[in-house]
């Protein structure tokens, strides 16, 4: 419980910062981050063994943001983990800054692989995994993709070349949002029913809330004791959660809070109520 | 042809949008298809008019390339929008094998070329798309000035028979052509002004810059030529060596890599037929990165500056 708390303190403070670096870039994803705030505070705080003192440390388990535009919740949650300097955060975007608007392997400290071209990770995962297999090393590997980006071909590709290899050292999280840039997901092009697809696709499959620190934790859990096969977790969540204006609302995909709108986000997640100065 | 009085600076992908709506109206068998870009790519336009012949295929740039080469065997003008990364990296086998093998008249429309895109990144600025397109057999390529070209091109690439790729930019550039008197003639380059010493042979956003660069050299005393290569497949060859033999020197500038883009292009044609100095500005076997399109452009050498500095330098070598 008390571990518990201790997250949700922490998925705050990268609320704070996702509205924050965004507000400063002036553009970048806000949707798709705050969705994926707590599986990813559960993945670093929590589940994924790492060293911010040693990036390069070679028994690491290893993290694949795949859905690459949402880099703001990774470089928030690799700042507050102690990979850089918080104060890095403000540079999201900017001209000469280690952070990109797509993650950049050769820039930032943490980021496993560079991505930002959809439908990639995956694959990429699958290799980091086999290459742990071949080293006998107890190395896990965590891909995260949206559930937009699954409807690339290369996802299932990848996809079957794991439940073909039987890559129990890979977990792969659907940020399951139901929006794309264009809309929903089901209008766009529909997804359902996604359980079946990935179970036909020999993985075991896990569905929880993508919101909810125990579930999120006991889903990770239940994927390292299982055996044979990868796992799939399927989050449903809310694009934009926490910052009511953004929420399940798609123009929020791509785009930055004006001052504004800045000001009411912050103060909607607590901030702010000393009538403390945002600059 | 160039224009005097100041126009507000446009993207060409909004002229694009403009064009296919259009067209749409003017011939029933357009169709469009995206890839969840709708609202970048401004294909959103047509889709609103036109929702029964607007295709949004999700995030699936491959398959969307495949499904637009059988809808133009069946008939269909099918214009394939989404960012030419992903038009010409991720679907290249499908545009080669399904759309440019067999000959299907399908108009590859790809915005947020070039480091302009600004602030995404290198993921997201295609610094290769000119060569990879240029590469495929039978492949025309544009690769539109300003808005106003980029709306003549559209509406040009429709009428043309086969594979047509046409390259757009994010960013909002100034409008070099006057509307009402520009004419595209697909394949013919532009001379856009006279001059002796060296020509400058430009193409997309660059051209703009080009015919700065030839002020700042005026004011040096050297006269530069200045031509506006649209196509840059097929090219004009016999425009190109009509300048290598007037100015003896030639300044190529793109928005892209020196490698396979136009600067290449001008130097196998020049190389072949009449040899003579050729510079090439352009970006130099490196990927882009997060910044703001002027930042960019400063840091990549692609300003008027780098082109005039690098055709008085290459005169004094002639
Ligand atoms: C191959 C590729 N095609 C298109 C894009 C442009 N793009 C970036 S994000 C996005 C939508 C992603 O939706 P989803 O995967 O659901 O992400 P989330 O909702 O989690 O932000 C698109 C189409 C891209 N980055 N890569
Ligand atoms: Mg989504």
């Amino acid at each position: 419980m008390n571990d518990i708390n201790f997250l949700k303190k922490i998925a705050l403070q990268v609320r704070k910062d996702i509205v924050e670096m965004t507000y400063h870039a002036g553009s970048g994803h806000p949707g798709g981050s705050l969705s994926a705030v707590e599986i990813m505070v559960s993945l670093y705080f929590s589940v994924m063994k790492v060293d911010p003192k040693n990036p390069d440390w070679e028994d690491r388990d290893r993290f694949v943001l795949s859905k690459g535009h949402a880099c703001p919740v990774l470089y928030s949650v690799l700042a507050r983990k102690g990979f850089f300097s918080p104060e890095d955060l403000k540079t999201l975007r900017k001209f000469g800054s280690h952070l990109q608007g797509h993650p950049s392997r050769l820039k930032t400290p943490g980021v496993e692989v560079s991505a930002g071209s959809l439908g990639q990770g995956l694959s990429v995962a699958n290799g980091i995994a086999i290459g742990a297999k071949m080293l006998n090393k107890d190395i896990r590997v965590y891909c995260l993709m949206g559930d937009g980006e699954i409807q690339e071909g290369s996802v299932w590709e990848a996809a079957m070349t794991a439940g073909h290899r039987k890559l129990d050292n890979l977990v792969a999280i659907v940020d399951y949002n139901n929006l794309q840039i264009d809309g929903w997901v089901e209008d766009v092009k529909g997804l359902a029913p996604l359980a079946d697809k990935w179970r036909s696709f020999r993985w075991h499959v896990i569905g929880i809330d993508g919101h909810d620190f125990d579930q999120i934790l006991s889903a990770f859990n239940e994927a390292e004791q299982t055996k044979g096969c990868p796992t799939v977790i399927l989050a449903e969540t809310v694009k934009g959660k926490g910052i009511s204006f953004m929420e399940n609302k798609a123009e929020w995909h791509g785009k930055a809070p004006n001052r504004q709108e800045y000001i009411e986000a912050l103060e909607e997640l607590g901030f702010l109520k000393g009538g403390e100065s945002i600059d | 042809m160039t224009k005097n009085t100041a126009k507000k600076n446009t993207a060409t992908r909004e002229a694009y949008g403009e064009a296919l709506v259009e067209l749409g109206r003017e011939n029933r068998n357009i169709v469009v298809l995206d890839a969840d870009l709708s609202k970048s790519t401004k294909t959103e336009m047509f889709a609103k008019e036109f929702p029964e012949r607007f295709f949004n295929m999700g995030i699936a740039e491959q398959n969307m390339m495949g499904t637009a080469a059988g809808l133009a065997a069946s008939g269909k003008i099918p214009f394939v929008s989404t960012f030419a990364v992903f038009a010409t990296g991720r679907a290249f086998d499908q545009v080669r094998n399904s759309i440019a093998y067999p000959g299907l008249n399908v108009k590859i429309a790809a915005t947020h070329a070039g480091i302009t895109v600004g602030q995404d990144g290198a993921s997201h600025q295609s610094v290769e798309d000119i060569a990879i397109m240029r590469a495929i057999p039978g492949m025309t390529v544009i690769n539109p000035a300003d808005a106003v070209e980029a709306k003549a091109a559209v509406k040009a690439a429709a009428l043309m028979e086969g594979p047509v790729y046409i390259r757009l930019g994010r960013h909002k550039v100034p409008v070099v052509f006057d509307e009402e008197k520009y004419e595209f003639k697909s394949g013919k380059g532009v001379v856009l002004q006279e001059g002796g010493d060296v020509t400058i042979i430009a193409t997309g956003i660059m051209v703009a810059q080009a015919l700065e660069a030839s002020k700042l050299l005026s004011e040096k005393g050297i006269k530069a030529k200045v031509v506006n290569i649209h196509t840059i497949k097929p090219l004009d060859e016999d425009l190109i060596i009509e300048c290598a033999k007037q100015t003896k020197a030639i300044i190529t500038a793109e928005e892209h890599s020196i490698t396979g883009g136009l600067g290449s292009a001008v130097a196998e044609v020049v190389s072949e037929r009449f040899p003579v100095p050729v510079k090439r500005v352009g970006i130099k076997d490196r990927f882009g990165q997060s910044g703001l399109p002027e930042e960019l452009l400063k840091l990549y050498n692609l300003t008027a500056e780098d082109i005039a500095s690098a055709a008085a330098e290459l005169i004094r070598k002639k």
